[in-house]
C-alpha cells in the first residue's frame, strides 16, 4: 500500500470520528429541544458551535492526510 | 474601534428591526458570492490540449500565496495583475514587478536586476549564484545553484490584507461618524449593520467569558480580531480575487494566535500563575504532576487556535475546488450539474463557517483572558 493510500484511510478515519461526534451533538440537541422547546435558540447555537469544534478536529486529520498524500 | 464601542455603549435600540436588515444584506452578499464562484473556477481550470488536468496542482495553486493575481485565462494566455517584488540581496534593495517573469513559474525566465539574476520557482524567488546561467536541479527537484534572498514582496495575501484593513477602516470610521452626527443616537446607514455585531461581541462573548468588571479592557482586541478574521474569511471566498486565501495561511493565523498568547500571558494575575505552577486544592504529588501539564497547556491553547482557523478555511477551499475539478477529471459535462450543486452547497456552508470561525477564535481568546484574570474565590 502506498503512502497516499494510507493517507486516504487516515482521512476516512477522521471523518468517522467527526461523524460520531456531530451525530451525538445533533441527537442530544434534538432531545433537549423536544424537552424544552423554549430553549430552542440557545440549544441550537451552542450545538452549532460544538459541531464546529468537532469538525475542526476532523479537519486536523484531513490536513495531515493531505500533507502526506 | 474602541471609540466606536464607547459610542455604542448606551445605544441599543431596534435590534429586531436591524436583524431583518442584516439578513437581507447577507442574502444579497451570498448570492453575489455564489454566482461569481462557479464562473471563475471553471474559467481557471480550463485545461490545455497537451497537458492532462492535474487537480492537486490546480488546488495548491489556489490555496498557496502568489506573486500575482491570476484572474482568468483567455485562449490559454493568462491575464493577471502583477504585484511588486521586493528583495533584500547582497547588493541591497532590489525591486521589480512580477510581470517581468512573464507568468513563468518553472524557473526558466531569468530577470537581471541590480547585479543579480532572479528566477521564480513554485512562487518562490531564487537568486542564482555568481556565474550560473540557468537553474540546475538536484534529484528532489530543489535548485542546486541558487539561494533564496530575503523576500519582502507584496504578495497577493499581503495585498488582500491591506484591502481588508482599508475596508474595515471605511466601515468603522463611517459608523463612528454617523453616531457623532445623529442627535438621538439612533444608528443610520452602515452603523445599523455593525452595532448589533458589536453588541453581540460585548454581550455574548466578552461579558460572560471575562466578567463584568474587566471585560472593557479587552473589548478593542476582541472586536478587532472578530471583524478582521471575518472579513478576511469572506474575502477568501470571493473568486474574482482568485480566493486570496489569507486566513488559510498558517503564518497569518499564527500571528493572531501569538497576540492572544501575549495578551493572556501579560494579563495573567497571581491566581492564574498559582493554578499553573502550584495547583491549589490537590495533594502535593498531584501538584508536581500537574505542573508540566499546565505549562504545556499555556502553549497548546494558542497553537490549537492557530491550527483550527488555518485548517477550517483551507479545507473549505480545497473541498470547493475538488468538487469543481471532478468535471475536468472525468472529462464530461454530464457531471457538471452534480458538481456545481455540491460546490454551491459547500459554499453556503463555508459562508456560515466564515462567521463561526471568527466567533470561535474570539470566544476562545476571551475565555483565555477570563482564565488569566479570574480572581480567587473561597
Amino acid at each position: 500500500m502506498t503512502i497516499t493510500g494510507i493517507a486516504a484511510i487516515g482521512a476516512g478515519l477522521a471523518a468517522i470520528g467527526a461523524g460520531v461526534g456531530i451525530g451525538k451533538i445533533g441527537g442530544s440537541a434534538m432531545e433537549a429541544m423536544a424537552r424544552q422547546p423554549e430553549m430552542h435558540g440557545k440549544i441550537q447555537s451552542s450545538a452549532l458551535i460544538l459541531a464546529a469544534f468537532v469538525e475542526a478536529v476532523a479537519l486536523f486529520g484531513v490536513v495531515v492526510a493531505l500533507l502526506q498524500g | 474601534m474602541y471609540i466606536c464601542t464607547e459610542f455604542l455603549e448606551t445605544y441599543i435600540y431596534n435590534l429586531q428591526a436591524m436583524r431583518i436588515n442584516i439578513f437581507r444584506t447577507f442574502l444579497l452578499g451570498f448570492f453575489l458570492l455564489i454566482s461569481l464562484n462557479g464562473f471563475a473556477i471553471i474559467e481557471d481550470t480550463k485545461e490545455t490540449e497537451d497537458k492532462p488536468f492535474d487537480a492537486k496542482e490546480m488546488i495548491m495553486h489556489h490555496v498557496k500565496d502568489a506573486h500575482e493575481f491570476h484572474i482568468i485565462d483567455i485562449n490559454n494566455k493568462p491575464v493577471s495583475l502583477p504585484l511588486p517584488i521586493i528583495l533584500w540581496t547582497d547588493n541591497g534593495l532590489t525591486t521589480f514587478m512580477s510581470s517581468e517573469f512573464h507568468h513563468d513559474d518553472t524557473g526558466h525566465t531569468i530577470v537581471e536586476k541590480n547585479g543579480g539574476k532572479f528566477v521564480k520557482l513554485h512562487e518562490k524567488i531564487y537568486q542564482l549564484n555568481d556565474g550560473a546561467t540557468a537553474v540546475a536541479f538536484d534529484e528532489e527537484h530543489h535548485p542546486k545553484n541558487a539561494v533564496k534572498p530575503l523576500d519582502f514582496s507584496i504578495t497577493r495575501n499581503v495585498f488582500m490584507m491591506w484591502v481588508s484593513v482599508i475596508v474595515l477602516l471605511l466601515i468603522f470610521l463611517t459608523a463612528a461618524r454617523s453616531y457623532k452626527k445623529s442627535k438621538d443616537g439612533v444608528p443610520t446607514g452602515i452603523a445599523g449593520f455593525v452595532e448589533p455585531l458589536i453588541v453581540f461581541v460585548r454581550d455574548d462573548i466578552a461579558r460572560p467569558m471575562i466578567g463584568e468588571k474587566k471585560y472593557k479592557r479587552y473589548m478593542p482586541y476582541l472586536l478587532t480580531i472578530f471583524f478582521f478574521i471575518w472579513i478576511n474569511n469572506i474575502f477568501g471566498l470571493i473568486p474574482i480575487l482568485n480566493g486570496a486565501n489569507l486566513s488559510g495561511n498558517i503564518a497569518f493565523t499564527m500571528t493572531l494566535a501569538l497576540f492572544t498568547f501575549i495578551i493572556t500571558t501579560l494579563s495573567g494575575n497571581k491566581n492564574y500563575w498559582k493554578h499553573i505552577f502550584w495547583m491549589p486544592g490537590v495533594p502535593v504529588p498531584m501538584k508536581i504532576f500537574l505542573m508540566p501539564i499546565e505549562i504545556i497547556g499555556i502553549f497548546t491553547k494558542p497553537i490549537s487556535l492557530m491550527i483550527r482557523l488555518f485548517a477550517n478555511i483551507t479545507a473549505g477551499h480545497i473541498i470547493i475546488l475538488a468538487l469543481m475539478s471532478l468535471i475536468f477529471i472525468f472529462k464530461t459535462i454530464a457531471l457538471a450539474p452534480v458538481s456545481v450543486a455540491f460546490s454551491l452547497f459547500i459554499t453556503v456552508i463555508e459562508i456560515v463557517v466564515t462567521a463561526i470561525q471568527a466567533y470561535i477564535f474570539t470566544i476562545l481568546s476571551a475565555l483565555y483572558f477570563g482564565m488569566a484574570t479570574e480572581e480567587e474565590h473561597h
